[in-house]
This record gives structure tokens, sequence and C-alpha cells, in this order.
């Protein structure tokens, strides 16, 4: 069953449409309605595009959060071997909404990692929903100590609404597990490449994008504060995420305008939901390929250095008027 | 779930201009409602004088009151773009900015000088919560990197002290950028071997605590200050139940180890300079306000690394 967004009610009558019809004809043998069917799906095909032409940032919200979009877990499964999940902050507990360990990419061993959203009530409640507790960004640290020690490439894939705000992560020190891995990733001699393939939600995934290379999805946002709560703070009603959406400049596009990202993967007609491994796949050879890149600059330090270089020099590009 | 706590100001707002506020006028307290004369408040450093409340005070009365002499030289901050995402809210955000300065007086929302306090050769940071809220955004990035730059090259510890609602939300990312870029500013000033004393006032929040203000070889905090990465209410929304009394407050954070000490403000300058003289291998200071460092007559003038009392001297009592 296909999950239709808000905006594509008129592209899921359409496809209704055509769907009805074709039960219709497995019933009855003798009605021919081929002809009237593939007209529909010619006119769905048709409006799928001028629907995905030019989303607008809240809509790319949208897409970015929709629940059938491959998942941290679908891109390690279908483009690394050998994974091997690695549990723990060592201190205090395993936080789920974490995932990482060692895995080969082609023949490569790195370290991967990412935030796992879930994808049905069971699952999602077991990762709380992508975001992260400080035993989270703790792992993080500790599987980053493992790449640098064994001088293992970083690959981290970022999907979160947001770090999580309890009453429990506040207490074992929130700020400081995402500061501290924040610092850890600006301290890794080996090369760091970071995706965002869906949410990229404030400082909850700013820990997993300090990077050499961050690459984000066509639909994918990366943000100081979802539009819902900058709608609330700013405009005093969360009713004007549009507005916010728009403000924010959450879109790929927009960040790599701004020289925050490096790339955009660009997704299947439709969003990633609606060609789950070609976007995987097309995420996986962009990794493959920055990967060979970096790894011909590796010399000593020389990947931290170009890291922190490329942050502090952030912000000198605007937007153009 | 969004990280910048959507904190309310607090009804002392109009304390923070000073220039506004006749001589004469009194200030109510805003804890215990007290009427405070507003000089004797103010010379108290903006705490209550009945109940010992820290309320909100600006970077440039706190250096005035923190360095030797009340003299500190400023240490320029490079402009960044104006307006880099063209950002319309309910006000343009040039407009945002126009008016803070002019409620302010100031250019930003942080000030970097330098100077000496107990004699002591520093750098030091502050940001300003009246100035937007103190939030973070692209000029205060480069004024903790001027600050940590400045640092290094003078061979001079870093002290910070931190306020901020969390990050400007009108440089959208550009704003979450500066938790990696001002990480970079703390790790110069690690790798030069420099202490970075983050001292945490009320209120330090967001994208701000959860990174330069997480990241000291020492933290310090002003009594009862909030300090959170999620404000209380967005939690309060998240689990739909009352957080404990003192949640998030700087006694909590001491208990829950992420602080090491809360400490009065009228105390800070002698526990900033016995710390900093101690992990800089110098003598122990004088304590007390003493005269601008060029109307002392200075014998011999002693290298800042020598570990051995300059003459002019002598041990705290
Ligand atoms: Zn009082």
């Amino acid at each position: 069953m296909t999950n239709y967004l808000e905006f594509e009610k008129p592209l899921a009558e359409i496809e209704g449409k055509a769907e009805e019809l074709r039960a219709l004809a497995r019933a009855n043998k003798e009605m021919d309605v081929e002809g009237e069917a593939a007209g529909l799906d010619a006119k769905a095909s048709a409006l799928l595009k001028e629907l995905y032409k030019d989303l607008t940032p809240w809509r790319k919200c949208q897409v970015a959060r929709h629940p059938d979009r491959p998942h941290c877990k679908d891109y390690i499964e279908a483009l690394f071997t050998e994974y091997t999940p690695l549990a723990g902050d060592r201190n205090f507990a395993d936080d789920h909404a974490v995932m990482g360990g060692l895995a080969r990419l082609g023949d490569v061993p790195v370290v991967v990692m990412g935030q796992e959203k879930g994808n049905d009530t069971k699952s999602r409640i077991e990762r709380n929903f992508g975001m992260a507790r400080p035993e989270g960004y703790r792992k993080v640290i500790r599987l980053m100590d493992l790449a640098d020690r064994f001088g293992l490439p970083i690959v981290m894939l970022v999907d979160t609404p947001g770090a999580y705000p309890g009453k429990g992560a506040e207490e074992r020190g929130q700020s400081e597990a995402i500061a501290r891995s924040t610092e850890r990733s600006l301290n890794v001699k080996s090369p760091v490449i970071s995706v965002i393939i869906g949410e990229g939600g404030s400082g909850g995934a700013v820990a997993l994008a300090t990077a050499n290379t961050v690459m984000m999805l066509e639909h994918s946002i990366y943000s100081v504060i979802s539009p819902e709560g900058c709608a609330s703070i700013l405009w005093k009603d969360s009713d004007k995420m549009r507005e916010a959406a728009e403000a924010l400049r959450l879109t790929a596009q927009d960040l790599k305008q701004l020289g925050v990202i490096d790339q955009i993967i660009p997704e299947p007609m439709g969003g990633a939901q609606r060609g789950r491994s070609e976007s995987i796949n097309a995420v996986g050879k962009a990794i493959e390929a920055e990967l060979k890149a970096l790894k011909k600059r590796q010399k000593g330090d020389a990947l931290l250095k170009e890291r922190r270089e490329k942050f502090l020099k952030m912000g000198a590009k605007g937007l153009a008027a | 779930m969004n990280w910048i706590s959507n904190y309310v100001r607090p009804r002392i707002n109009s304390l923070f201009s000073r220039r506004e506020v006749p001589e004469n006028l009194w200030t109510k307290c805003s804890e215990c409602g007290t009427m405070l004369f507003h000089r004797e408040f103010t010379e108290n450093l903006n705490v209550c004088t009945s109940c010992d409340h820290h309320m909100g005070i600006t970077p440039r009365e706190r250096f005035h009151a923190l360095f030797d002499g009340n003299v500190f030289t400023e240490v320029d901050v490079p402009a960044p773009l104006d307006d880099p995402l063209h950002f319309k809210d309910q006000k343009r955000y040039p407009d945002r900015i126009k008016a803070a300065r002019k409620d302010t007086g100031e250019r930003e929302a942080m000030l970097v000088a330098e100077g000496k306090i107990g004699r002591t050769p520093i750098v030091a940071a502050a940001q300003d919560f009246s100035f937007m809220a103190g939030s973070m955004g692209m000029y205060v990035g480069n004024a903790i990197i001027a600050a940590a730059e400045r640092a290094v090259a003078a061979k001079r510890p870093l002290v910070l002290f931190s306020a901020a609602g969390g990050a400007r939300m009108q440089e959208g990312i550009l704003s979450l950028m500066q938790m990696p870029r001002t990480t970079v500013a703390v790790q110069m000033l690690k790798e030069a071997g420099l202490p970075y004393i983050v001292v945490l006032t009320h209120p330090t929040t967001g994208g701000v605590t959860a990174s330069y203000a997480m990241l000291g070889d020492v933290h310090i905090a002003e009594p009862n200050a909030l300090i959170c990465f999620a404000g209380p209410r967005v939690i309060e929304q998240t689990i739909r139940e009352k957080l404990p009394d003192g949640f998030q407050r700087a006694e909590y954070l001491l208990d829950h180890g992420m602080l090491d000490r809360v400490t009065h403000r009228k105390d800070m300058k002698d526990e900033l300079v016995t710390i900093l003289r101690m992990l800089t291998g110098k003598g122990p200071a004088v304590m007390g306000d003493l005269p601008k460092p060029e109307d002392v007559v200075e014998t011999k003038e002693k290298p800042e690394d020598a570990p051995a009392k300059p003459k002019d001297e002598a041990p705290k009592t």
C-alpha cells in the first residue's frame, strides 16, 4: 500500500482509479479496461512529474519525513557487507536511536553509523523515532575513537528530528554529549563522510554531519530548527510552518548554494520512497566515489586540517537576492 | 525537538540598558520583589542585595567589574555577512538587528576584550543576553574564533561568559554551523596548551550549551542559572509531566556532574584568578580591586610564564 502525502492526494485519486479498474477487470474477464487504465497511468505519471518538479520547502519537509523512505538500516543492509553492529557507550546504556559498527564498503573496512527512525510502531518506539539520548552521542564518540585508532574511514547517515528532549537525557548531559561528539569528529584523522538521507534536525544532526564531505539526498532537509518550532517561536503560530520552511532555507539546493553541503544526490521521480533501491544505490555510488577521493588526500592529519578549515570558512557565501 | 528553547525573556528586561535608567530610580528584584536602590544594585553587580538573585548583566558592565582598574581593550571581531538568507518572519532580520543595536548600544551579542585580572593577563568573551537573547549567529562564532586566535597569539587563557537562548534562527543553518566552528576555536586553545574556562550564566541553552559552553577545562556557573539543551517547556510538552523543582538550574547540574562549581558573582573574579594562576604556573595573586595596571609602577616586569612570585604581589590573605 502506498502512503500518500497530503499534496499527493490528486495523484492518489488517479492511481486509485486505475487500480480499481484493473481489479474490476480481474473479476470480470469480458471487461476491457487496459486502454482506459493505461491512460490513467500516463496521467498519473505526468502529475507526479508536475508535483515533484518544483517542490516547495514545506513539501520537501514532508517528503524527507515520509515513512516509506529508506532509513539508515536499509542503507546499511543494502550497501555494506559483513556489517557487525557494535553497541553501548560503556557508561550507561546502548541507545537504539543510533546504530553503527564495522562493515565493508566494497572491500574497504569502514565504521558506519547513523540515526534509525524505525518503520513500524514497535521499531519506532524502540528507536525512539531516531532521537538520540546522550548515550547515542557517546556511542558515536566511541565508534569514532575506534575508527581513528585503526585508520578506518567513517561513514555517517543522518536522519533525525533532533536530539531527544527528555528529563533523563538532560540529567545525563545531552549538551555535553553533543558537544563532545562534534569535537571528536573535528579531531579524527580518518576520512569522514556524512549523508543526510532524510531529516537533519538541528544539534542532534550536526554531531553526525561534521564531515570532510557532507552530501544530501535531493529532497532531504537540514535545519537549525524544525519549521513547526520556528513558526511557533518567530510567528507565535505553529501553523505558519510553510512560511518558516521557506525562510529557513533548509533544502539541499539552498544549502549547496550556501556552501554548507558539498553535493546533492538525485532522487528518483516522486522521491526516495517511490524508488527505494534506486536511491540506496545512488547513495552507495556517491559514498564510494567520495571515499576514493578522500583517501587520495589522506596523509597524516591532512584531512583533519581540511575539515577544520572547511568549517572555519563556512558562512562566507550568502544566497543570491 | 527544537533545540532553541522557547525561553521567555524575564521581566527584568528593561534593566539591561542602564543608559535609560536615571540614577535615582529603584529596581525591583525579579525574584523577591524587593525594591533596590539602583546604584546599590549596580554596585552589587546586578545581584539582589536582599535575596542574592543574580539578574542579567551586560558584557560591558561585567568587564568593567572584572578587569583590574576597570581597564580592558576590545578585541576586533570580523564582521560577517549581514543577512545571508534574506530572512523575514513577522519582521525583516536586518530590522531586528537594527532595533537590537539601538536598544543596547552594542554591535552584536558578544563582546571580546583583553586585559588583566588580579595581574593575570587574559582574553575574555561575554555573550550579551540583551542583544536578541544572546543568540549564536555568525557574529558570535566570529567573536569566539577571534577570542581564541587572540588568546593563542598572546599566550593568554580565555574566559568565556555564556548567556543565550540558543541559535540565531534568522541565520538558519549558518547559525547551526557555529557549533562546529566554535568547537574548532576551542581546539585551538587546547592545542596551544591554554586554559579555557567557561562561566555559564543565566540562561545558557540549546546549541550554545551543546558546543563551546560545555567544552571548557573548568565549568563554573552563577547561582540558579538555567543551563540546558532543550528548554523545560519543550521537555514538559514532550514527556507530559511536571519537572522537579530546580531542574536544569546550576545547582542541579552541579549535582549531576556537568559543572565544577557554582559561584556567586561577587566571588567570581577571585576564583578565576586563583584557578588561572595555578593552571598557568603563576604564584598566588593579590585579590580584590586593583588599580589600573599602568598606574602601578612595576619594578621588574616578569615574563608571563615565570612561576616565581612577582614583586608587587602578596600572598592571598
Ligand atoms: Zn531579591
